[in-house]
């Protein structure tokens, strides 16, 4: 029986064949940690009785939840994590070099065929990247470092394909928001996605990151794609391992098959407090907007930034919105300031934060007053997601988020064409 | 061995970030002190129902959201004794046996809030008494029992250095 791209990845791991709903233990090529898993998992190495890391070049771990540190108290934390790295000479990405998903794939520690975890739920977001790569908890990451492997359960495969053309100012965003409407939170729970269709094979590598990013929204352990020309060309400089692109047979099993046809899709929100409580932003009434976020693992590419700087270009956001920018990482600041992109969201009235994760996250560097609503270009919108469980949270791309900053409202960026 | 304690019931989709905010889970390791904000976004009186040994009987999909492993020890820290709920999201039920927090899968249709249970963690059997029904909990994979029975992954490492 043929196979699918997480069979077929499971199987190069395990030196054997494996099939959907076998066990394995095998060794990830990469295993990642943020400061809000790290201090964790380096306490639980520890009372594992572990001294060494098995293999400390595979690990790489990110300062970008709370960065620079607010508090004393998370100095403390992210001390613990400088001090293990530097005993072990694992890669600490400091403060301000960016938000982890964005670290591992513009590093190349992500990459075609290859297995990732990250103590991360959004480090499904490399599944773009061809990679099979999924989030797992603090003790399991411990357990990785410590003997080099982890167990894994091979999923079954949900193929979800977009097809038909996609509409004027409809984004990555907004096809990933009508993918988790029709799939719904827990709809592709423990299932791996392959994600194709024409809409993909033409968008570029920073709007693919996005829909991956969003699989686990949906519950499902990746969202994988397919490497082709556009994926090797931006691979290219940032990894010098020898990696293979992963092809799923033709006659692989599937579950099932989600159709989404792009032709229909309009730019989406999702509204509080559920990401699968999806509408079409021409059906939502006047809300008005008190902040927006345009950055996090979700949008914070240059292509994001880019779309918002031609929105706003010469304009003014609304007087009293707040519009925050946090750029992915310090790759995508350095260019956006470069093309000028800064210059003109700082002309219209935005604020530039560090490349992180705080503001989507709630720890700091924004968090939204009692009864404010935000619109982010985040992948949650929980409540108290942002740090006050009495705001209100609405995600969207960067066009309707930039577009909803100058009116006031929530605004259907085709307004601003 | 027989677990008995009241089940608090919650819906579906309880997330990651309602069983412990993350204003508070970034701050410190200190899981005593998280344990007291345990589900205070959607139930700000819970820590001061919750009398240890008691259960979350939850929905479909508990834990979804964020792999915080901050969500299966403030629950056990807070003195829950288990959870049971229709389904797991998988990141938070690989932490919560990797701390060998107790989590059944099993039909909790049944189960209202203030009921009184009985629960068998090895025969996987969950009465409620209140009710009178008995219901059955999924198995789990033979790796993850292994590791329950050591009392996590911390202890089933330390005795093994590798995954057997």
């Amino acid at each position: 029986m043929g196979k699918t791209i997480s069979e077929k990845i499971f199987s190069a791991h395990a030196g054997r064949d494996v099939s959907a709903g076998e066990i394995v233990i095998i060794e990830p090529d990469s295993i990642m940690a943020q400061d809000g898993t790290a201090p964790l998992a380096i306490r639980a190495f520890r009372e594992m009785g572990g001294t060494i890391p098995k293999y400390p070049e595979r690990i790489s771990f990110v300062i970008d939840h709370n960065a620079p540190s607010p508090s004393r108290a998370v100095s403390n934390l992210h001390g613990t994590m400088r001090g293990f790295c530097e005993g072990n000479d694992i890669r600490l990405y400091e403060s301000g070099e960016g938000i982890c998903h964005q670290i591992m794939v513009e590093s190349g520690r992500a990459f075609p065929g290859g297995l990732v975890i990250g103590a991360d739920s959004h480090t499904c977001t490399y599944g773009a990247l061809n990679c099979f790569s999924t989030g797992v908890g603090s003790t399991d990451l411990a357990a990785a470092m410590l003997s080099g492997q982890l167990w894994f359960l091979c999923p079954e495969t949900l193929k979800v394909r977009f097809e038909g053309k996609v509409r004027e100012c409809v984004y990555a965003k907004d096809l990933a928001l009508a993918m988790v409407m029709k799939i719904g939170a827990d709809g592709a729970s423990y299932l791996a996605l392959e994600i194709t269709g024409e809409a993909i094979n033409e968008m570029n590598i920073d709007g693919r990151l996005t829909i991956s990013n969003m699989a686990v929204e949906v519950g499902a352990k990746t969202g994988l794609m397919l490497a082709d020309g556009k994926t090797l060309d931006f691979l290219e400089g940032r990894t010098e391992r020898h990696f293979e692109a992963v092809f799923p047979d033709d006659e692989a099993h599937y579950v099932g098959e989600v159709l989404i046809d792009c032709s229909e899709i309009s730019p989406m929100v999702a509204c509080p407090h559920r990401v699968d409580n999806v509408v079409p932003v021409e059906e939502i009434d006047e809300i008005k907007i008190h902040q927006g976020l345009i950055g996090t693992c979700t949008n914070g590419r240059y292509s994001d930034i880019k779309v918002a700087a031609d929105i706003l270009k010469g304009k003014k956001i609304a007087s009293g919105v707040r519009l925050i920018i946090a750029p992915a990482s310090r790759e995508v600041f350095s260019l956006a300031l470069r093309q000028g992109l800064i210059d003109i969201l700082v002309d219209a009235g935005a604020c530039i934060v560090p490349p992180g994760c705080a503001c989507c996250v709630g720890t700091h560097q924004g968090v939204p007053d009692d009864g404010e609503n935000v619109i982010s270009t985040a992948n949650r919108n929980f409540k108290g997601r942002m740090g006050n469980p009495e705001a209100f949270i609405y995600l969207a791309s960067p066009a309707t988020v930039a577009a909803s900053c100058l009116t006031g409202k929530i605004t259907d960026p085709r307004q601003f064409l | 061995m027989v677990l008995r304690g009241k089940a608090h019931k919650f819906g579906d989709d309880i997330n990651t970030d309602y069983i412990i905010s993350g204003r508070y889970k970034f701050k410190t390791l200190d899981m005593d002190e998280l344990a007291r904000h345990v589900m205070e976004d959607i139930d700000p009186e819970f820590h001061s129902r919750l009398k240890p040994g008691d259960f979350v009987v939850a929905g479909k999909n508990f834990g979804c959201g964020s792999s915080r492993e901050q969500a299966p020890l403030a629950l056990k820290h807070a003195g829950v004794a288990g959870v049971i709920a229709k389904s797991f999201a998988r990141i938070y039920f690989r932490n919560s046996i990797n701390n060998g927090l107790l989590s059944l899968i099993c039909d909790t249709e049944e189960i209202q809030d203030g009921d009184l249970l009985e629960v068998n963690p090895t025969l996987g059997i969950v009465r409620d008494i209140t009710r009178g029904i008995e219901l059955k909990s999924k198995e789990i994979p033979p790796i993850m029992m292994e590791i329950l029975n050591e009392g996590g992954l911390i202890p089933y490492m330390r005795k093994n250095m590798s995954f057997k």
